[in-house]
């Protein structure tokens, strides 16, 4: 489990466009993203799971998951958004057919409020797919699985 | 130390370099398959831009257009969530078909990458290519040090079949393999980093106006481009209003407004990169298909190899002798040393040995050429060797003058040569060593002696005053070993020169046939006969001897039997047992390979000259002159009625081609002679053959052979050359016996 400290430090950023005039400190909640791939049967995925605010720019990466700093321009659309800056977790690659969950501390102020969580995916040698899968970050979404179009089979969270 | 290097990995990386190179042999045909089912891609056709707008037709999201290496153009599309590929045609744009690459493919190329074990199977691949590396050049080194040097390189190989393919694949396949090591070490490196590839330097990130998105057909940048440059056009992400077009070619990545068609940025490929895609095309052939069949082919050697090496490897290992109770070379007090060719000198050896270390002594046996800086306990060496040829050293010994050159050794030393009297070098070998080492003022524990046919007798004798020495006694009471034989079974003979005292039988064998109550396996698999060629020996155990004779053979293991030509000598108790076989009678036989004495790979003439039975290999090499090289025949008989051997198969030889020249001599006949005189008489044609440079190939008794070399030394010398300085070039060959 993340720490009080550690959460109010991830939550603090996330949640400063919408919580400034309220509150001094942030309510936060633990968000747990799972991401499972389909068995496509090549080398591991490199995965971006990050969150958009509503116009569409990066609010935080939550992961990068592939070890080569080389191959994480392939995470396309994240990295234009980002820049190549991760400001979130690193791990290792998924491989086919499994399942990736990482947990993260998201603002109250964050849910229901035009944000999303999205995923985007590369094989080595095969396709990038920037927008794999794409959720609301929003409390009906919560618990239901969304589908991707590229390596990801399928994206749910819960809180 | 050059065998050891290559033989060590060989063994070790057979098999994971067997697979690199077979699944890199079926992904080297793809390029090719590639590049003719992708209709060609002609400059000034279509720009980037119109094929884009057709496939913007068809998919509403496109990810990406991409052209590859061979040629084939394929879209990527993402149709709501599901992501798919078309391959569209260079000329319209048009859909002609899904893309979708095999799935073998992909597996064949994963095993070909990483083993399917992830990064312990790269680190795996790139040891096996890096393995590959060293055994080509070791390989080559070993070749070219055989061969005589680097410029002797295309020379003839000779040696046994194992040997030979092995040598012959390495010739063809080096270059090829050579590349694909060297760059398959690259990628592998590249993918651990350890080199770069370009991939890692920032990509420019400009960002566009983020106006409404404009066709992509009218933008300007793209239809400035022609499809013959494309690599890469990767759309903007929908979801991203400032995202652009990403268009790759050879020359770099732009960037262009997705809104205005501007171009925003240009990045140019970085060194590195351009390298980078160099070598992946140099070690995959792709967009160079010629290539990468080349390659492929190259590949399929390495199976070759991993069958032939653990073969050569096998047999000599096995060919190491086995002696019970070697002592270490730093314990022993007893040095044996064995200079041998085939293994009878290392029976003896064996004998020795047993009957030192049942008198006490601690013993080490080994090879001349395993002649070590030091033996610390030992206080005598005894050497045993045969000798090779016209006196040169056998196999086990070649190195050791050399050896004893830089040595600093002293110990008492017995000398024992073994050979066969009739020859005129009879244990010349021996007779150098001994002579070495007392040049070196080494003592001679008893004087030099020698063994004449492997005869038992003189051996025990040798042990007696070996024992006398030694101050014990020694009783060397040796058993020859029996040969592997098989039965071999006649199934024709035609005999001659009866009439003219000289009775010689053209003799066929066979393998025993299928027999009705075999076993069903054996009659639909029946044994095949060893691989030979015409000129090889096969030895022939009369019944109740172990001691072989040796026979030319004028047949090759492809025809299915065994010929060879046997003069009945008088009181020979094999050419006698031989020339009354009956047929359908059995003899026990076994292939002893003769690599010396073959054609060589040539175009220039061949001379070939014999006297009686001498013509068995000479009408072998004749009758597999199927490339129809000039070749003239030279024999001597002693009356064209009685001992015209061979006379029919001559006949159809020359009328296809394959004999240009008969010259049969007689002596029996009025104004006939001997196949020298002939030779003298032909002086100037012969001298225009060998010009040429003509291969001249001699068989037959020892009488005869000098009397050619004395006619020939004749024609030779007036050109500066001799009969010794072809002989020493490969240009002339002696069977003699």
């Amino acid at each position: 489990m993340i720490s009080f400290a550690r959460a109010l430090a991830l939550a603090l950023p996330l949640g400063l466009a919408g919580i400034l005039a309220h509150s001094a400190v942030a309510e936060a909640r633990p968000v747990r993203i799972t991401t499972t791939l389909k068995p496509y049967g090549g080398d591991g995925a490199y995965l971006a799971i990050y969150i958009t605010d509503p116009q569409g720019k990066l609010a935080k990466t939550v992961r990068i998951a592939g070890g080569k700093a080389k191959y994480h321009k392939h995470l396309s659309a994240w990295n234009r958004l980002s820049g190549g800056k991760i400001d979130g977790t690193t791990g290792a690659s998924v491989g086919s057919g499994q399942s990736l969950t990482v947990s993260v501390e998201i603002a109250d102020a964050l849910i229901d409020a035009g944000y999303q969580i999205r995923v985007d995916s590369a094989v080595e040698n095969e396709n990038d797919v920037p927008g794999d899968a794409v959720t609301p970050l929003a409390t009906a979404g919560a618990g239901k699985a969304v589908a991707g179009r590229g390596y990801v089979k399928s994206l749910t969270f819960d809180m | 130390m050059l065998r050891q290097i290559h033989s060590l990995p060989g063994l070790v990386a057979a098999l994971l370099v067997a697979v690199l190179a077979l699944t890199g042999a079926v992904l080297s045909v793809q390029p090719a398959l590639e590049r003719f089912a992708a209709s060609s891609v002609v400059t000034g056709t279509i720009s980037v831009a119109a094929l884009a707008e057709a496939a913007q037709a068809q998919h509403a999201e496109i990810d990406k257009i991409t052209k590859t290496a061979s040629g084939s153009v394929v879209v990527s599309y993402f149709d709501g969530d599901k992501a798919g590929a078309d391959l569209a045609d260079p000329a319209t744009g048009r859909v002609i078909g899904p893309h979708s690459p095999s799935a073998t493919i992909r597996f064949i190329t994963n095993l070909h990458r990483s083993l399917l074990l992830g990064t312990a199977g790269r680190i795996a691949a790139g040891l096996g290519a890096l393995a590959m590396v060293v055994l080509t050049i070791t390989g080559a080194m070993m070749l070219a040090a055989r061969l005589g040097g680097w410029t002797a390189l295309l020379q003839p190989i000779r040696g046994n079949a194992r040997q030979r393919w092995h040598a012959q694949a390495g010739r063809l396949a080096i270059v090829g393999l050579l590349l694909t090591a060297l760059t398959g070490c690259f990628l592998s490196l590249t993918s651990f980093e350890l080199i770069p590839d370009g991939l890692a330097e920032p990509v420019a990130t400009a960002s566009g106006g983020g106006g409404a998105r404009a066709s992509v057909g009218s933008l300007a940048a793209l239809q400035a481009v022609d499809l013959a440059d494309l690599r890469e056009l990767a759309f903007p992400y929908a979801a991203d209003p400032t995202d652009t077009y990403r268009l790759t070619t050879a020359a770099g990545v732009t960037q262009i407004d997705a809104a205005t068609g501007e171009a925003l940025s240009f990045q140019p490929h970085s060194t590195a990169r351009q390298l980078y895609e160099t070598i992946y095309m140099l070690h995959t052939g792709q967009g160079l298909w010629p290539l990468g069949l080349l390659l492929g082919l190259s590949a399929l050697a390495v199976p070759v190899f991993a069958i032939t090496g653990a073969m050569i490897w096998w047999q000599r290992r096995r060919s190491l002798p086995r002696i019970a109770d070697n002592r270490p070379a730093s314990a022993a007090d007893t040095i044996i040393l064995v200079g041998s060719e085939g293994n009878s000198t290392w029976g003896f050896a064996r004998t020795l040995h047993a009957a030192l270390t049942q008198a006490g002594h601690k013993v080490h046996a080994a090879p001349m050429n395993a002649l070590a800086r030091a033996y610390p306990k030992a206080a005598r060496m005894l050497i045993l060797t045969a000798t090779y040829g016209d006196g040169t050293a056998p196999a086990s010994a070649s190195g050791f003058l050399a050896r004893l050159d830089r040595s600093a050794l002293k110990l008492p030393v017995a000398v024992l040569g073994f050979g066969d009297r009739s020859f005129p070098q009879f244990c010349r070998f021996a007779e150098d060593v001994a002579a070495a080492l007392a040049m070196r003022g080494w003592p001679a524990l008893i004087e030099i002696d020698r063994i004449d046919r492997q005869s038992s007798q003189s051996f025990a004798l040798w042990g007696d005053r070996l024992g006398t020495a030694l101050g014990h006694g020694l009783t060397l009471a040796h058993v020859a070993e029996r040969p592997k034989t098989m039965a071999l079974e006649l199934v024709k003979r035609v005999d001659y020169g009866a009439e003219v005292q000289a009775p010689t039988a053209i003799l066929t064998f066979r393998l025993p046939g299928a027999a009705a109550g075999r076993a069903l396996w054996k009659r639909l698999f029946p044994a095949s006969l060893p691989p030979f060629e015409a000129g090889d020996l096969v030895g022939i155990l009369p019944p109740g001897s172990t001691v072989p004779r040796y026979y030319s053979l004028a047949s090759s293991a492809r025809e299915g039997i065994l010929e060879i030509c046997v003069r009945k000598q008088p009181g020979g108790l094999c050419s006698g047992f031989l020339n009354d076989l009956p047929l359908g009678g059995r003899i026990d036989g076994f292939i002893k390979a003769n690599p010396a004495f073959r054609p060589n790979a040539s175009a220039a003439p061949l001379i070939l000259i014999g006297a009686g039975a001498g013509i068995a290999p000479l009408m072998g090499f004749l009758r597999a002159n199927r490339s129809h090289r000039e070749a003239h025949l030279y024999w001597g008989g002693r009356s064209p009625a009685s001992d015209f051997l061979y006379r029919d198969d001559l006949a159809s030889c020359i009328a296809d081609g394959r004999l240009s020249a008969l010259n049969a001599v007689f002596s029996r006949v009025a104004e006939g002679g001997y196949v020298q005189d002939r030779l003298a008489k032909d002086a100037q044609q012969l001298a225009a053959l060998l010009r040429r440079g003509a291969q001249i190939m001699v068989c037959g008794g020892r009488d005869m052979a000098g009397g050619v070399s004395q006619a020939l030394d004749a024609i030779l010398a007036p050109m500066g050359l001799s009969t010794a300085t072809l002989k020493a070039s490969g240009l002339y060959l002696e069977d003699v016996y």
